[in-house]
């Protein structure tokens, strides 16, 4: 394979843009939108398209447009619009059983049945997500940068607003960048049928569910702490500490549990069999991230990370993210993409209850995002780079994700089954950067 | 134990960086390329948080805010 030669398409200004972008603020980890650079007097447009699907559940297309522009010296400001499209089924908690079951819609307003030894799912979900943020990235001072940011987004049954706000200073000749930031959300949840109360029973259709009210909401803080090193001419590190803090309701409205019989025997309570799901009012969770980006002489480059993650729930997770980027003669490059995710359980996962522990337990969840997994990713990403300064890249990738069964839930007939509903995924993208004065150029040709 | 030893990795980074050579601007060159940045890729991170984020029961580490959903 022939490696190629270094290319600097982009032309002398955005050279010293980027640049000035490395060396006065190293703000890449404080914010999504960071890493963008405008030049000069266009705007920047970067957009993609994926096409996420997962074997018999959801599938998602999602769309996203990002402008940046420099609209003064060294001051930025950047608008991205997401759409995103979701239809499909997910897992509603339930254990499979060796019969058939029968659920009642969110709705209340029919009944869905799954057949013996499957997964049990809810297939009712469809729902569109708009979502837009914005970010004002601005100097401070000659070494001190600012940035302010908004988001909104909307679904069906969900609203999620937020503001964050971040501070970067350089020191030591601007080889190190000190980070901290604020963020604030409001979440508003707006559930198909109302807000079921916790650990009630799901009614069999035509019944009602008891709710506590048809909404219901969050509030998200976390603050991050972070430090940029330039190591040597090829390498630069982060590391970030940060922490939140949720409180409101924070229990999945759609999740129920199993509960069985007190016989040992594995089968489901002859009467409401399924209750609603119930999860603390309040959750803190704290994570320690590590990132190195390293340039070989053959001009590869080696994007490696790890985080360490825990909350007040009981759970911990460990990921390794790895992104390896070979360089070829003409702009096209290949960046395999190793992702693993490693994640133990919260306190109150349950895969099902004993009649009666819905009124003894404070709380209880079956949503597997809560359980002992693990997820492996492997993809690949291809990428081409346009002399001047354009750029389109296609990536596919597959997501693996296995988990344990809980012994002390496997009990009787249920040691046949695999309560853990593993699950495997496809993502597809392609992505398109480019500058307005190209889109411009590329229109105007039309009428010449 | 993992605890202690990242916040002492933490720390180190900071102390590590006033004994580093420095790197002057005009050495930087490789640094200021799109694909030596820290979020080469925005938009691949972006839609990479908003999958694990809707899949896991981790999240963020690289940054703050970015919004919530109702993800399934």
């Amino acid at each position: 394979m022939q490696l190629k030669k270094t290319r600097q398409g982009a032309g002398p200004r955005n050279i010293r843009r980027q640049l000035a972008a490395a060396t006065c603020g190293l703000l890449a980890g404080t914010s999504h939108a960071g890493g963008l650079i405008a030049s000069g007097d266009n705007w920047k447009i970067d957009s993609a398209l994926l096409i996420y699907a997962e074997k018999d559940r959801v599938s998602l297309a999602e769309g996203i447009l990002s402008i940046s522009k420099e609209i003064d010296d060294d001051e930025f400001i950047n608008a991205r619009i997401v759409t995103d499209v979701l239809t499909g089924s997910s897992p509603n908690g339930a254990v499979p059983s060796n019969t058939a079951q029968t659920f009642t819609n969110p709705s209340g307003n029919s009944r869905y049945t799954e057949a013996a030894n499957t997964t049990p799912l809810n297939h009712t979900f469809k729902d569109l997500r708009n979502a837009l943020s914005v970010e004002w990235d601005t100097p401070l001072s000659r070494s001190l940068r600012g940035t302010l940011g908004g988001n909104i987004s909307r679904e069906y049954d969900y609203l999620s607003t937020g503001i964050s706000a971040s501070l970067a200073q350089d020191i030591n000749q601007r080889n190190t960048t000190l980070t901290f930031g604020l963020s604030l959300n409001k979440d508003t949840w707006d559930p198909v049928g109302g807000v079921p109360v916790g650990f009630t029973v799901m009614p069999a259709f035509p019944a009602k569910k008891t709710i506590e009210g048809a909404n219901t909401d969050k509030t998200v803080k976390e603050i991050l702490f972070g430090v940029t090193q330039i190591i040597n001419r090829q390498t630069l590190m982060q590391v970030n500490y940060s922490r939140g803090q949720s409180d409101g309701y924070l229990t999945d409205p759609y999740k129920i549990l199993s509960v069985l019989e007190n016989d040992g025997s594995g089968n489901l309570r002859g009467s409401n069999p399924y209750v609603y799901e119930n999860r603390p009012d309040q959750r803190t969770y704290q994570s320690l991230y590590w990132k190195g980006v390293h340039q070989f002489p053959n001009e590869n480059v080696l994007n490696l990370s790890y985080r360490y993650f825990w909350d007040d729930w009981g759970i911990q997770s460990h990921t390794v993210d790895l992104r390896y980027r070979f360089d070829f003669d003409g702009g096209h490059y290949l960046q395999p993409h190793l992702r693993y995710y490693q994640q133990g359980a919260a306190d109150f996962y349950r895969q099902t209850l004993i009649d009666g522990e819905e009124t003894t337990l404070p709380y209880a969840s079956a949503d597997y995002r809560l359980g002992e997994f693990v997820t492996q990713t492997i993809g690949l990403k291809y990428g081409y780079e346009f002399k001047n300064g354009a750029e389109i890249n296609f990536r596919a990738e597959m997501i693996t994700q296995k988990g344990k069964d809980r012994s002390a839930d496997a009990v009787g007939i249920l040691q046949n089954q695999k309560l853990f509903p593993d699950n495997e995924a496809y993502l597809l993208q392609g992505g398109l950067s480019l500058d307005s004065d190209m889109v411009i150029k590329y229109i105007m040709s039309f009428f010449k | 134990m993992i605890k202690i030893a990242l916040f002492s990795a933490f720390i180190s980074l900071v102390l590590s960086a006033c004994s580093l050579e420095p790197v002057q601007p005009w050495d930087r060159d490789l640094l200021a390329q799109k694909k030596m940045q820290l979020v080469a890729d925005p938009l691949e991170i972006y839609l990479d948080e908003h999958t694990y984020f809707s899949k896991e029961a981790s999240s963020g580490g690289q940054s703050v805010g970015g919004g919530g959903c109702g993800c399934n």
